[in-house]
């Protein structure tokens, strides 16, 4: 999970008021497949698309997004992961996170689209931590964002141009994005805060 | 994680690999265009060097500046210590100007240790006389780990001056850590006293032969030469040069026979080489010779090292006294 804060996972089963799900995995196949025309429908097609999802869930969601534009249009979409361990503006106020490599496809994304994607956008920071890095490694044509939940509380001028949904929340909530590929099942799940 | 990185035996397993790592990610940096990230940005880094060095103190001003912490270098030379000020002294005289690590390197065993004991920094230790080099032990694992992949049960042979060698002290610490079996080699006068008590745990052995090491059914994956430090002999420890490569020497017919019983062996070591001496020209050259990856594993080493000493809160790390953060 890259999103600070409130996003850092714990199990929910116990959560006093009840935890609950908002999105179940197959919505979150059905929203995949829609950013995936909006972002070429935007492009006007694959060309030039480089995807890199943000670890550690926006990772594999980053390469599932990857697979359904693929899918459309027929091609193999260049996908990687941009770790921003080393970018964060927060290191110093939590204890020492393990950095992870990033994988950047071999075609680089100088003059690319390039789409990051991430499980949760919220304060923002984790994206601007991520624009930081993408401009140490080229010069994209144009840097897209595509998110599977926004939860609001934006604390910097950031916004996606791809939602899955919009969870209107309180800063007292806990959003968590479960992922097959690093929790066994695809959940979007609320907990915690006050009932709504 | 400790605050201080004084030896090898300061990081259990999972300390150790979190490292090597961290040390891979760093070590993609190194292959960028742009080589900085702004993670130690507001740090300050101070190389301490009452010794001689070439690769670890350029290595540790590099991967300081890559992180983007200012580091700064002070020799033992050019600094008040040639006025006769006393080591105590000089580390809390830079202490005291808020720096974050000291990176010190002397000639004494056991200064880090003792400096750790007088300043607010954290300690990285570059090497102290005989004692320990826990950063080159890491670069070396590193460097294994990067061909051999886990270290679990492999064979590492240790060969030379052991008595004066820092190296192998901590070499033998994080390879034991890592899981591997280690043997160490050494003319009897130069294998360090109390070694048997060392020599009683798995998987460590010593010989005085090292042939009968090679020619010996348990396949070599590396072999680490380790250099003859004659600036730390009075002499008598072996009769002349040629007696010692004669018998403990990487000669090319020694490889050979290391070749012929694993193709796959790699030839180690820790720098500066005394060719014709410890290793032969045609094994340092070798194929089967790591030596410049071991240099080039060194930043991105202590760059993981930097990292996780320095990067995460103060207060969350084990051993810090909040009024000493505060």
């Amino acid at each position: 999970m890259s999103c600070p804060d409130l996003t850092e996972s714990e199990p929910t089963s116990k959560a006093p008021d009840g935890a609950r799900d908002v999105l179940s995995g197959d919505d979150i196949s059905r929203a995949l497949r829609r950013i995936g025309h909006e972002v070429i429908e935007r492009n006007k097609g694959a060309e030039n698309l480089v995807v890199l999802g943000i670890p550690t869930r926006g990772a594999p969601l980053g390469r599932r997004l990857a697979a359904a534009i693929g899918a459309v249009e027929g091609i193999d979409v260049p996908v990687g992961e941009l770790d921003i361990t080393l970018y964060r503006d927060d290191l110093r106020r939590h204890p020492m996170r393990p950095a992870h490599r990033s994988h950047i496809p071999p075609e680089g994304i100088d003059d690319k689209v390039v789409v990051l994607v991430d499980d949760v956008l919220y304060s923002g920071r984790t994206i601007r931590a991520a624009l930081d890095a993408l401009a140490e490694l080229g010069r994209p044509r144009a840097v897209r964002l595509a998110v599977l939940v926004d939860r609001g509380h934006r604390e910097l001028p950031i916004r996606a141009d791809h939602v899955g949904k919009n969870l209107p929340t309180s800063r007292d909530e806990r959003v968590q994005v479960r992922v097959v590929e690093v929790d066994g099942l695809d959940v979007v799940r609320i907990s915690g805060g006050e009932a709504r | 994680m400790t605050r201080h990185l004084i030896s090898s035996a300061d990081l259990s397993r999972e300390e150790t690999i979190a490292i090597l790592e961290t040390a891979v990610s760093m070590h993609d940096l190194q292959r960028r265009d742009v080589k900085k990230v702004p993670t130690l940005r507001g740090r300050t880094v101070i190389n301490l060097f009452f010794e001689d060095s070439t690769r670890t103190r350029s290595s540790f001003e590099i991967a300081g500046k890559w992180m983007s912490a200012d580091t700064i270098n002070l020799s033992g030379k050019g600094s008040s210590t040639s006025k006769g000020e006393s080591l105590r002294d000089t580390a809390r005289t830079i202490d005291a100007m808020s720096v974050d690590a000291l990176v010190i390197r002397h000639q004494a065993s056991g200064a880090c240790h003792q400096v750790a004991q007088w300043v607010r920094a954290s300690v990285i230790n570059a090497g102290d006389g005989m004692h320990e080099h826990p950063t080159q032990a890491l670069l070396d694992a590193y460097t294994l780990r990067t061909r051999l992949g886990e270290l679990d049960g492999r064979h590492i042979v240790l060969v030379g001056d052991l008595t004066h060698s820092r190296v192998f002290r901590s070499n033998v610490i994080t390879l034991k850590t890592l899981g591997a079996r280690v043997t160490v080699v050494a003319p009897p006068t130069l294998m360090p006293s109390g070694i048997g008590t060392w020599s009683a745990t798995d998987g460590f052995a010593t010989g005085w032969d090292l042939d009968a090491v090679i020619d010996s059914d348990d396949p070599v994956d590396a072999v680490m030469m380790l250099r003859v430090q004659r600036e730390r002999m009075s002499g008598g420890y072996f009769p002349t040069a040629r007696e010692y490569t004669v018998g403990y020497g990487l000669t090319r017919e020694r490889l050979e026979r290391l070749v012929a019983r694993n193709p796959e062996v790699l030839v180690m070591h820790p720098g500066p080489m005394n060719r014709g001496l410890e290793i032969a020209a045609d094994a340092a050259d070798a194929p089967q010779s790591v030596v410049l990856d071991q240099v080039s594993a060194g930043v991105a080493v202590r760059m993981a090292v930097l990292y996780h000493l320095l990067a995460g809160d103060e207060s969350t790390r084990d051993d810090v006294e909040r009024s000493v953060s505060a």
